[in-house]
């Protein structure tokens, strides 16, 4: 302890907390009812998806009680061969929906913005329907569709088998790239365009010189969002889906009506973790976006 | 019609001397443009020639029109009726791309995905010349405007400004017959206006380009321009230089519009060549001109008198009894009393009542640093203007 020949320091009590201010009447978050409110709705949003992640790493069959931890149920899911063709089919047909809805997307985009037409109000309403229809109208209007109107050919080679499935998918992507383009389209500066003209562009050389490079924030985000869309969809996947062309989310469902195993929650976990990427990049372009907007 | 000898131009008017680069050759020429927009009339038959050479001002307030006439010189709007030639060749089949004039936007339209230099490379890439020329021009373009060195920024990294200077650039270096320039100074702030005001009218000179400027604002007009033209609901109103605009509007509109005015409705009694005499209500006192009016007699028109010609004297309280044989000859005089001041330290501003209850409007600089303390409030006072300052209007 200290030297004898120091002199005594006088004694020191705890250092006295610094008197915290009383919050002020605007500063919400330092009150306790909305504290409260905040923890409770993150408790209920993410609670089952942290234990679903979490018991996919459990060793045991049954996803009651933790038993020690395991990677095998990976390995087991990626050894799954018709969960792994379902990935891969589920992959497949977000990559094609995704090319085709951002080009329908963003050519809708831009006659809505661009032109005046007698019943402009019509088609751009019934661009909103597939968002407001309930989905599973949509997924019985889809099997009808591909059963009675349109029937897709049977025994089609791989990924041609899988075009049923893109068409519907498209049907409900691609207002929402519009959405997002549209969105985009609406801060553009005529006089840009103007001034291309002014200096020599065709009409087609003003397209692609400035109006696409003003759109790109809006076509990745709307990328982005038709991928993960189609990645995810169920419903009408469900009902436009044949004994060959299963996706990923139907494949899951289909394993959890006969036992729920560990290796369920192994896949999900992996679906999470590529929608919850895909959606981080995007959030980001936007960010980028309205920060250029700033600018 | 509106290049017609102003009326009440004294026979001693100066005629406008044109720049010595101003070439007596219509480069533009409008011919009975109108342009209507369904029922709304922008633009209203407008003839109207502009010389090679020259920096021409379009002015009048918003919504008069003078855009859309900018517009349909650029490509961007066609006309109703009518015709533009531009070098003698009708333009109305010419798309934007096509036609020999270039513009800088209001907002600049900098395109901001692309750095300075591909910005102001951009038309040339358009016209298929070739890299090397493309690179010494752009180069000779961003020096011109004094921008050489910033050919690598991003548009966002530079200041408003600048962005228009890039602008003035990228139209500037595809060696256009006309520039067109849609309202240039307004979105800069005021030091900056003043500025980029003799930066124009230098480069202008410069590259001998004839300029063409769309405002608002009668101050920047009268600065740059070598001709105004004043537009008031789609009409052209008066064509003239800068200081006839100024010293011989022929209107109403005109005289209100260009700078500051105190107008009085009149009656005309006596229409001399030599001299003139309007009795106007208002004033108390019948206005004398030193110039004839060509008018009829007893016909409504109406007084323009700038602030700055009327002069103001100390006058003893109550004495209102002047008689014109006192004043100096060839002046009017009228007694007030100074019911307001503002003052803006080169000059003040000064609202004296006159007895009929009628307000006026002077000017006064402050020519030594007590001059200010001359006048004060409710101080009764004479004002006092040559015969040949007023303008009379029929109009």
């Amino acid at each position: 302890m200290a030297d004898e020949g120091l002199t005594a320091l006088p004694q020191v009590g705890r250092p006295k907390r610094e008197p915290r201010d009383k919050p002020g009447p605007l500063e919400y978050m330092r009150q306790w009812p909305l504290r409260v409110i905040v923890v409770a709705t993150l408790v209920f949003l993410y609670a089952p998806l942290i234990t679903l992640m979490a018991f996919s790493f459990n060793d045991s069959r049954r996803n009651i009680v933790w038993q020690g931890f395991t990677t095998d149920w990976y390995v087991k899911a990626f050894n799954n061969e018709s969960l792994l063709q379902a990935f891969i089919n589920s992959l497949t047909i977000a990559f094609f929906c995704t090319i085709i809805s951002v080009i329908l997307g963003a050519l809708a985009a831009v006659m809505l913005w661009r032109f005046r037409f007698p019943g402009k109000t019509l088609v751009e309403g019934s661009m909103a329907l597939p968002i407001v229809v309930p989905e599973i109208c949509l997924g019985v209007a889809m099997l009808v569709f591909f059963a009675r109107v349109m029937p897709w050919p049977m025994g089609l080679p791989w990924p041609l088998n899988l075009g049923a499935i893109t068409i519907a998918h498209v049907s409900f992507a691609f207002p929402f790239v519009a959405t997002v383009v549209r969105a985009r389209l609406s801060s553009f500066n005529r006089e840009l365009e103007e001034a291309a003209k002014d200096l020599g562009a065709s009409e087609w050389r003003t397209f692609w010189d400035v109006l696409v490079p003003h759109m790109q924030p809006g076509l990745i985000a709307g990328a982005l969002l038709a991928f993960t869309l189609s990645l995810d969809d169920f419903v009408i996947t469900f009902f436009t889906a044949g004994p060959d062309t299963i996706t990923f989310p139907v494949k899951v469902y289909s394993m959890l009506r006969f036992s729920v195993t560990p290796e369920v929650n192994a896949a999900s976990t992996v679906l999470i973790v590529v929608t919850v990427i895909l959606t981080a990049i995007g959030l980001q372009m936007q960010n980028n976006q309205s920060k250029e907007n700033k600018a | 019609m509106t290049d017609a000898p102003v009326s009440n131009a004294p026979s001693n008017a100066p005629t406008p001397k044109p720049a010595p680069h101003v070439k007596d050759n219509a480069i533009i020429r409008f011919e009975g443009v109108t342009k209507r927009f369904g029922k709304m009339v922008a633009v209203d038959n407008v003839t109207l020639d502009i010389q090679e050479g020259e920096f021409f001002a379009l002015l009048g307030p918003s919504g008069c029109g003078k855009t859309t006439l900018l517009r349909m010189l650029a490509g961007f709007e066609t006309p109703t009726e009518g015709r533009i030639l531009i070098d003698g060749k009708d333009v109305a089949a010419l798309p934007p791309n096509k036609r020999p004039v270039n513009m800088v936007f209001q907002s600049y339209a900098v395109f901001p995905h692309m750095k300075v230099s591909d910005n102001v490379a951009y038309g040339l890439k358009m016209d298929g010349v070739d890299g090397g020329e493309i690179k010494r021009r752009v180069d000779e373009a961003l020096e011109l405007v004094k921008l050489g060195g910033l050919g690598v920024r991003m548009p966002d990294q530079l200041s408003g400004g600048q962005r228009q200077r890039v602008a003035l650039a990228r139209a500037l270096v595809k060696r256009p017959r006309v520039l067109l320039l849609d309202e240039p100074l307004s979105a800069l702030d005021a030091k900056l206006r003043d500025q980029m005001r003799s930066e124009l009218t230098s480069l202008q000179e410069k590259v001998g380009i004839t300029f063409i400027m769309v405002t608002h604002d009668q101050d920047e007009a009268l600065a740059i321009a070598t001709r105004c033209a004043v537009m008031h609901r789609g009409v052209l109103t008066q064509v003239a230089s800068p200081g006839d605009l100024y010293e011989f509007p022929n209107s109403r509109f005109v005289a209100d519009f260009v700078g500051s005015v105190n107008m009085f409705e009149g009656v005309l009694e006596r229409d001399e060549p030599n001299e003139a005499q309007v009795r106007c209500p208002e004033l108390g006192a019948p206005v004398y001109l030193d110039h004839g009016v060509t008018g009829a007699r007893g016909a409504t028109v109406w007084v323009a008198l700038r602030p700055e010609k009327i002069e103001m004297h100390k006058r003893a309280e109550g004495s209102t009894a002047m008689k014109m044989e006192d004043a100096p000859a060839g002046t009017n005089v009228v007694p007030g009393v100074i019911r307001d001041i503002v003052y803006l330290g080169s000059e003040t501003n000064y609202e004296i009542e006159l007895e009929g209850g009628r307000r006026v409007k002077t000017f006064r600089s402050n020519l030594t640093r007590y001059d200010q303390e001359d006048f004060t409030w409710d101080e009764p006072v004479w004002l006092a203007w040559h015969a040949c300052s007023p303008a009379v209007l029929l109009s």
